[in-house]
């Protein structure tokens, strides 16, 4: 292929210096959340985005479920009962504190989206009267259309909106700059951070963001067991660019993480495994609870959590005589008896029964709103879906009065991984915090997907807005801390180093062989002797190949910076799955050397956190973060009273 | 001392064709460019010209490109061929269905 100019400025050994309050680093749905938080506070605000804020982060395209509001005006739910469902439905190896913020405190952010332009209500009155809204506010529900917390949202709105408001609340955007590493001080014998170093993505340029406390709203990593050199961008559900960044600069930093040893088979990803996210048909998610049929037309029965076959669309959207709500969405597969809702009958009694693959999502039986709310209102906000699958399918003459969307795969996956491809995906791990989204890092706070069992785009904004207020808190209280120069100048020279390789590896092919690592050491089946064997493999990765790595532009060296990234959560991973010496049904954690399942001594976090290059281990017991409303009311007195805004 | 390499680039095939412009309607203004967070567009040095894809197998198919450009039908996005979900003409309930 024949050379073209590259169009950006050579920026290469320039400096650039900001200083700010409040540093967040990703600009996601969390970190604009968090900058408007800690703008509102009067704080000198700058957001580090790699890519464009405007459309960035998983949610960038939008988004359909707002979960878990459970202080809308129609709620019949508290912040308690579901905060602690999740909690229990999770076997507590899960984030109480992040829960139950997000069913606080997500209603008052999407008040906030609305205030700023964002579209939260059917205010053009197109879904009148239908069972999942309620006339009088004119919003819309999903899943539980008794219990009202969770919303159908026109997502797509979001992010230009809240860009709008950053800009005129005076936030300083730093669009196309990768954050690389985090900048530490030691003060009075604690770790404390000051700030981060990002480079641009187009011109070289070196950014110092020193700043008196830092927000990590930098997504999970991914590509860690799945690549495709081919299609790369396709090989992973969240952005190709979202590969776990903040996770591999606060391990080299210190900051310690929990239940990173939590892998699930993957699930999505369209490089050949999967289709475009939402576009095959299915009965789960932002197509709940669309009709089933087989290849004759036979209608696949919903049954309650009883086996009692439902005979109406509306039955789909109801708890059952004697249970107060059920739960559905992102991070719920398969619930508990107490909160398991209805469900379409289990693929392998369908087979055994006689239906006939393949199936069909068909709207075309539903009742008309109910069939327009999927396709058109949630197909059409849910990220990727407004251009890729609404607009496209419409196009090629997809018509769901008419038409019927082909269901894949066994189930209602529409996708075919094996058990050694996996994915963090369904609350994974990532990083441990206080009760003010505090890391072990004095000054740094994490939000969004970089916590360890995160949700959706509502969980997002919640802990996005509460981990600015904190980390404004905090900036409020202390002068700005030098850093240490040589810490700017080793990450400048690791930064640089493939751009003096003239010849010699490319990102792909070491992103690749990681994969193939991982899927060998750390599949579904882990063991001891696995584990340090894939340890082997990547230290001689990083000892013979990463030297060798070679890149002639910014685009190629931040796609090699990103493969260093998930090289460091590989290796963190492994160190992870080694400290746990059992096996875990809850964390889909399987060792053949230790097969006893979730015994009780092991029934606890284990945290991972790197000290001298050597891993730690910290064992932390579960619902170390007390009664959920308790503490939540004793650490946010100055928000609930009044200070919401 | 070290030599930096001299910055070059070229266009990295792959074997899907995600963005498409259409050079009648596109007026050339870089907005899809500015949007496109996994960077996979090089923005045109010639006034009025569309951008390159100058990575394509980097596209994780979002469509912001297409959401932001301001002009419709400017750029079109297609999946991979094995990506394009098939539909049917929705099948009629059976007479003799259980």
């Amino acid at each position: 292929m024949s050379e073209i100019k590259w169009p950006y400025a050579n920026e290469f050994g320039q400096e650039e210096h900001v200083e700010a309050d409040v540093l967040v680093l990703g600009g996601g749905i969390a970190g604009c959340f968090a900058a408007l938080s800690a703008a509102r506070r009067g704080e000198k605000v700058v957001v580090v985005e790699k890519g464009a804020t405007i459309r960035s982060g998983s949610a960038g395209t939008g988004f359909d479920h707002w979960e878990s509001a459970c202080t809308n005006p129609c709620s019949q739910v508290t912040s308690k009962e579901i905060a602690e469902a999740y909690v229990d439905e999770q076997d507590h190896l899960s984030n109480g504190i992040a829960h139950y913020i997000c069913c606080e405190e997500g209603w008052d952010r999407l008040l906030d989206l609305e205030e700023i332009g964002g579209k939260i209500r059917d205010t053009e009155d197109e879904f009148k009267g239908a069972d999942f809204r309620d006339d009088e506010t004119k919003l819309m529900f999903a899943y539980d259309y008794k219990n009202k917390f969770s919303l159908r949202v026109w997502g797509k709105t979001f992010k230009p909106a809240l860009l709008k408001e950053l800009k005129r609340l005076g936030v300083k955007i730093y669009d196309y700059t990768e954050a690389t590493a985090l900048l530490t001080a030691e003060v009075e014998g604690k770790k404390r951070g000051v700030g981060a170093i990002g480079m641009d993505t187009h011109t070289g340029k070196i950014k110092i963001f020193h700043s008196k406390s830092t927000i990590l709203t930098m997504s999970r990593p991914a590509r860690i067991w799945l690549f495709n050199a081919d299609l790369p961008g396709l090989c992973e559900f969240r952005p190709f660019n979202s590969i776990g960044s903040g996770h591999a600069m606060g391990y080299r930093a210190g900051m310690e993480f929990t239940m990173m040893e939590k892998s699930v088979r993957a699930e999505f990803s369209a490089a050949g495994s999967s289709f475009p996210p939402y576009s095959a048909g299915n009965n789960h998610n932002t197509w709940y609870a669309c009709t089933m049929v087989d290849s004759r037309g036979v209608e696949i029965p919903y049954l309650d959590r009883d086996g009692n076959e439902l005979k109406t669309v509306k039955e789909r959207y109801m708890p059952v005589k004697g249970q107060k709500f059920f739960l559905k969405g992102g991070v719920i597969d398969e619930p508990k008896y107490e909160y398991r809702g209805p469900e379409t009958v289990p693929f392998d009694e369908l087979m055994k029964r006689g239906y006939k693959l393949p199936f069909y999502a068909d709207m075309s039986r539903m009742p008309k709103m109910e069939r327009d709310v999927i396709w058109g209102m949630m197909i059409g906000n849910e990220g990727k879906t407004a251009i890729p699958v609404l607009d496209y399918y419409n196009k090629r003459g997809f018509d769901p009065a008419k038409k019927a969307m082909q269901v894949y795969g066994t189930g209602w996956t529409s996708a075919s991984f094996s058990d050694d491809e996996r994915q963090l995906f369904g609350a994974p791990g990532g990083i441990m915090h206080d009760w003010d989204l505090k890391t072990n890092i004095d000054g740094i706070y994490a939000a969004g997907d970089q916590l360890f069992g995160s949700d959706c785009a509502g969980f997002a904004a919640a802990t996005g807005y509460y981990a600015g207020r904190k980390a404004s808190k905090y900036a409020d209280e202390i002068e700005l801390t030098p850093y240490d120069r040589k810490q700017v100048d080793d990450e400048i020279e690791r930064l640089y180093a493939p751009m003096y390789v003239e010849e010699g590896y490319s990102w792909k092919e070491l992103n690749w062989a990681i994969a193939k690592c991982m899927r060998n050491y750390c599949g579904a089946i882990k063991n001891e002797a696995l584990l340090v064997q894939g340890l082997d493999l990547l230290n001689s990765y990083k000892k013979d190949i990463v030297p060798k790595l070679s890149c002639h532009n910014t685009h190629e060296l931040v796609r090699t910076h990103e493969v260093l990234d998930i090289l460091q959560v590989a290796e963190m991973i492994l160190e992870a799955c080694r400290m746990r010496k059992s096996s875990s049904k809850t964390l889909c954690f399987t060792r053949s050397d230790y097969p006893e399942m979730d015994p009780a001594e092991d029934h606890h976090f284990i945290t991972i956190r790197q000290e001298n290059g050597v891993p730690v281990r910290g064992d932390v017991e579960l619902d170390y973060f007390g009664d959920l409303k308790t503490e939540y009311e004793k650490h946010n007195q100055d928000y609930i009273n009044g200070g919401k805004k | 001392m070290k030599k930096m390499n001299e910055i070059k680039v070229s266009v990295v095939p792959c074997s899907a064709n995600p963005i498409i412009f259409d050079e009648t309607k596109c007026i050339g203004c870089n907005t899809c460019a500015r949007t496109c967070h996994c960077d996979v567009l090089l923005p045109s040095t010639k006034k009025g010209q569309h951008p390159i894809v100058a990575w394509p197998g980097e596209c994780w198919y979002c469509g912001a490109c297409v959401l932001q450009c301001p002009v419709e039908g400017a750029i079109h996005l297609e999946h991979p061929l094995m990506n394009r979900t098939k539909f049917v003409d929705a099948i009629p309930e059976p007479k003799d269905a259980e």
